[in-house]
């Protein structure tokens, strides 16, 4: 695959020191508009290669407009425009023609589950497909396999054939992180995966989550704090358009903080 | 412990009112719907009763005999055909694949604001203007000279306008969600239009395709100049041969020929409809098929 050497970090001896930092992501002055309004506002922050990297905050405060901008999504979303330097494995983004080698290397999950209208087992290969994989015995080892870690096999293995937007909402959204998965992406990007899942199917996922941090770097957007805690190694909170402060996920909680206003977040004190 | 409450569930002087307003709704609504078949069915009931008696194996197959008094329609039958199907090959690519253009590729801005003016525009001039402009354009300019190539050009001009209305309003109804959850992993515009938009799109694609074929079926102005004849003792061979049409044949019998049977343009009309209902029911029959194999 020639377009996958774009986005292949340069490695070994040859390779640029600078390039040699494991940061899967820098993102320097990131600034997101909406028309006028401002959505996000001067964001520098660098995930680290196999991290789980959370963002917390409430409503507005700009933690899904910073995926979109990632994955360059402003370019089908009318009225947003995104300044400043996103670099993902060493490239900038912002400036690679390749846009479509870029978003297969992201997977991403957004809080409003999307069953594409094909069956399940198409939903799951449709990324393979799209590669150019098209012999079925190694679509069928993929599709097991992705349907497996979003904890959906044992609930669609006799009904692959099913319509994908057919499922229960808290099915959808396992499919979608399925799908995500069958990207075999570089990073995965949930954003309120949990929203319409079960909380005993969200664990079995954070589990998988845990296994998959091996193999991926994982951005995970949430709403309740005691997944982050659970889960990210390192954490942002994002409070109106603003990313007040990155650290340790586990000294936000106890108290090492640098800001008054994570204190509070972290707490349930905010309001 | 709760106690029933023995008013709770009689109804008040406001439900009373709330059902009466209903009632009187649902009764305007359903006169409508009857005041909507009335026409349809007093139209197919007179074709039947006073032109059924005349359709038989060998009015549909042979040609007309001592100046249209008698024989049958089998050359406008044949002609019809004719001018749809090419019509329909010209328009409904054309026509499907200028909507996809400008529904999934072409930004919102001034030049599609004025194209999708343009096509409205164009689905709002009479078919005569239509005719003229054929009859200019294909015919005389072209040197097509009266053929059925001019006439189907002259329908598809026509009717493009119903494909790309109702091809883009049925590629719109789908959701964008689905579109960038396919090009968050990747795909390209066509990839996600081949694998997710059309897919669901075709159902509402075929209907416009349906429209369109009842519409230029029963059309008679546009061909008059273009393409179709009063009368030709023969079948037309190819594109560029002039032809019978059902639709003029009915004015032609109707209007044109004295002493004719009164049964005859009532069965010629009968024929029309049937020929266009069996159009119809091949491509609904498909859509159908579609819808069973979406489960959409």
């Amino acid at each position: 695959m020639v377009d996958s050497a774009i986005l292949t970090p340069t490695t070994g001896a040859t390779a640029p020191a600078v390039d040699a930092a494991p940061n899967k992501l820098e993102v320097r002055d990131l600034t997101i508009r909406y028309g006028s309004t401002v959505a996000l506002h001067g964001v520098n922050l660098s995930i680290r290669e196999h991290e789980i990297f959370g963002i917390i905050g409430p409503a507005n405060a700009g933690k899904t407009s910073f995926l979109k901008a990632v994955n360059r999504m402003d370019e089908f979303t009318t009225g947003m425009r995104v300044d400043g330097e996103i670099r993902f494995n060493a490239r900038d983004t912002r400036r690679l023609n390749n846009v479509y080698a870029l978003r297969s290397r992201i997977g991403v999950v957004f809080p409003l589950p999307v069953g594409l209208p094909m069956t399940v087992y198409d939903n799951v290969a449709l990324s393979p497909r799209l590669r150019g994989i098209k012999e079925k015995a190694e679509l069928d080892v993929i599709v097991q396999r992705c349907l497996t870690r979003a904890a959906l096999w044992d609930e669609v293995k006799d009904r692959l054939d099913a319509l994908g937007s057919l499922l229960s909402g808290g099915q959808q959204q396992r499919l979608t992180i399925a799908r995500a998965l069958s990207q075999e992406p570089d990073l995965l990007m949930l954003d309120e995966f949990s929203i319409a899942v079960d909380p005993v199917t969200t664990m079995r996922i954070e589990d998988v989550l845990k296994e998959l941090r091996k193999e991926v770097t994982i951005i995970l957007v949430t709403n309740l704090v005691q997944q982050a805690r659970r889960l990210a190694d390192r954490t942002a909170f994002f409070l109106g358009g603003e990313c007040v402060e990155i650290g340790v996920t586990e000294d936000l909680f106890t108290g090492e903080v640098k800001d008054q206003r994570t204190r509070d977040y972290v707490e349930g004190r905010f309001g | 412990m709760a106690t029933a409450n023995p008013t709770m569930f009689q109804a008040s002087d406001l439900n009373h009112h709330n059902e009466r307003v209903q009632k009187r709704y649902r009764l305007l609504f359903g006169l409508m719907t009857l005041l909507l078949i009335t026409p349809v069915m007093l139209i197919l009931g007179t074709l039947v009763v006073k032109g059924g008696g005349a359709i038989s194996w060998e009015f549909l197959f042979s040609a007309p005999t001592n100046g249209m008094r008698t024989g049958g329609v089998f050359p406008a039958l044949l002609g019809t055909i004719w001018l749809v199907t090419v019509a329909l090959l010209l328009s409904v690519p054309i026509g499907i694949f200028a909507a996809i253009y400008l529904s999934e590729y072409a930004g919102d801005n001034w030049f599609t604001r004025t194209i999708n003016l343009a096509i409205i525009n164009l689905a709002g001039v009479p078919s005569i203007v239509h005719a003229l402009f054929g009859l200019g354009a294909f015919v005389l300019f072209f040197k097509f000279g009266t053929s059925i190539l001019a006439a189907s050009l002259t329908l598809a001009v026509m009717t493009m306008p119903v494909v790309i209305v109702a091809t883009r309003e049925s590629l719109q109804a789908v959701p964008q969600a689905f579109r960038e959850a396919c090009w968050n992993m990747g795909a390209t515009r066509w990839q996600t239009i081949r694998r997710v938009v059309l897919p669901n799109s075709i159902t509402g694609i075929l209907t416009g395709v349906i429209l369109e074929v009842s519409r230029t079926a029963g059309e008679t102005a546009p061909i008059m100049f273009t393409g179709a004849v009063f009368f030709t003792p023969f079948l037309p061979q190819s594109v560029f041969d002039q032809t019978m049409a059902l639709s003029l044949h009915l004015f032609v019998t109707a209007t044109q020929v004295p002493g004719i049977a009164e049964e005859v343009p009532f069965a010629v009309a009968l024929v029309l409809i049937g020929l266009v209902l069996t159009m119809n029911s091949v491509s609904i029959a498909f859509r159908m098929w579609l819808r069973g194999k979406k489960k959409w």
